[in-house]
């Protein structure tokens, strides 16, 4: 129970971000022709915001399933990154393991990797209420979007700056966290670089392999002020 | 049946392909002990992601027309400054969501 009270206070910015967006998805399905039951699914086995909300044109125009596979590779490349951190902990989890690695979305990485969990509370059982809590939010929101998009004509232009303000904070947090500032450093040299070099479609996937490269390189100096930390 | 058949197909293969991306390292390092050196890119990665994933969240800010990134560089700004003074999430998501909101409408 505490830990139900715990995934909720820390999914909290989450659940208005994956509601708003999940009900602008189901009206996209809904307004395509596809109903309520095809957005639920795509919220409940795909799980990935960017990807439904450009799959929707794509299965307007009647894309092929090889182009779909592809695009969907090259949307969702930086997930491959995410499991990184959490090879350890989620090996731990048991009959859980699974499901924490299929639903390790932006928004739940971003939680689990700045959550700070309190004295006493089992972390596995947490983390996991995060994960669920999480998808529970974006179903939820594609199901309300398809079956009741056309009552909710609000204007939410916007809305997704939310998304971004979290991870803005998830940073500043960690900021004062890791004595060292260079993986910060790092990551904002290789964004804004690439950002520059290769356009703003381009830039994410090269950014995150030379700053893994880089990280590699600066593990020394890193670990070095980060070393006393270690419990 | 048959016009359910296409976005069923569609569905299937996004999900799969997504999760199969969210199962790469998990799939590479199984359940054999840990490199040193992955033990430390689990804690150095993190916040070099999510870095990036600001700045990626932000690339469609257009500088050179109006209102030339105005409400992104505002409401970033009100964020940082927020938690920076009151360590509130709530607080800095929120005011700067609604900051930005407004922005986009009347700039």
């Amino acid at each position: 129970m505490q830990e139900l009270r715990f995934a909720v206070r820390n999914t909290i910015p989450i659940f208005f971000t994956y509601l708003f967006i999940g009900i602008a998805f189901g009206m996209l399905m809904s307004d395509a022709g596809y109903g309520v039951l095809l957005s639920t699914a795509s919220g409940l086995f795909i799980f990935a915001g960017s990807m439904q909300i450009v799959m929707v044109p794509m299965m307007i125009s009647g894309a092929s399933l090889p182009s779909l596979a592809l695009m969907t590779f090259f949307i969702n490349a930086r997930h491959i990154f995410y499991g990184i951190g959490f090879i350890e902990q989620f090996r731990r989890m048991g009959w859980r393991r699974p499901y924490m690695i299929l639903t390790l979305t932006d928004e739940t990485y971003s939680v689990l990797c700045s959550v700070q969990y309190e004295k006493g509370l089992d972390k596995d059982r947490a983390a996991f209420l995060i994960a669920m809590l999480d998808h529970l939010y974006w179903v939820f929101g594609c199901f309300l979007g398809a079956c009741a998009g056309q009552y909710l004509q609000f204007d939410l232009r916007g809305i997704d700056f939310s998304a971004t303000a979290f991870f803005l904070v998830v940073v500043i947090n960690q900021w004062r966290q890791y004595r060292s500032k260079l993986p910060f450093l790092t990551a904002a040299v290789c964004a804004t670089g690439f950002y520059l070099l290769l356009g703003k479609e381009q830039f994410l996937i090269p950014s995150l392999i030379t700053c893994l490269a880089a990280l590699i390189l600066l593990k020394k100096p890193i670990e070095a002020k980060e070393a006393y930390r270690d419990e | 049946m048959n016009d359910m058949l296409y976005p069923a197909a569609v569905i299937a293969v996004v999900a799969v392909v997504t999760w199969s991306l969210r199962a790469v390292p998990f799939l590479i390092f199984g359940n054999r002990p840990l490199p040193k050196v992955m033990q430390y890119l689990g804690k150095a990665l993190h916040p070099a992601i999510m870095t990036i994933l600001v700045l990626y969240c932000l690339r469609n800010t257009d500088v050179n027309h109006s209102p030339f990134g105005i409400p992104e560089l505002t409401a970033c700004s009100l964020v940082v400054c927020l938690q920076i003074l009151r360590s509130n999430m709530y607080l800095s998501i929120i005011t700067g969501t609604v900051c930005y909101m407004i922005l986009i409408r009347i700039l």
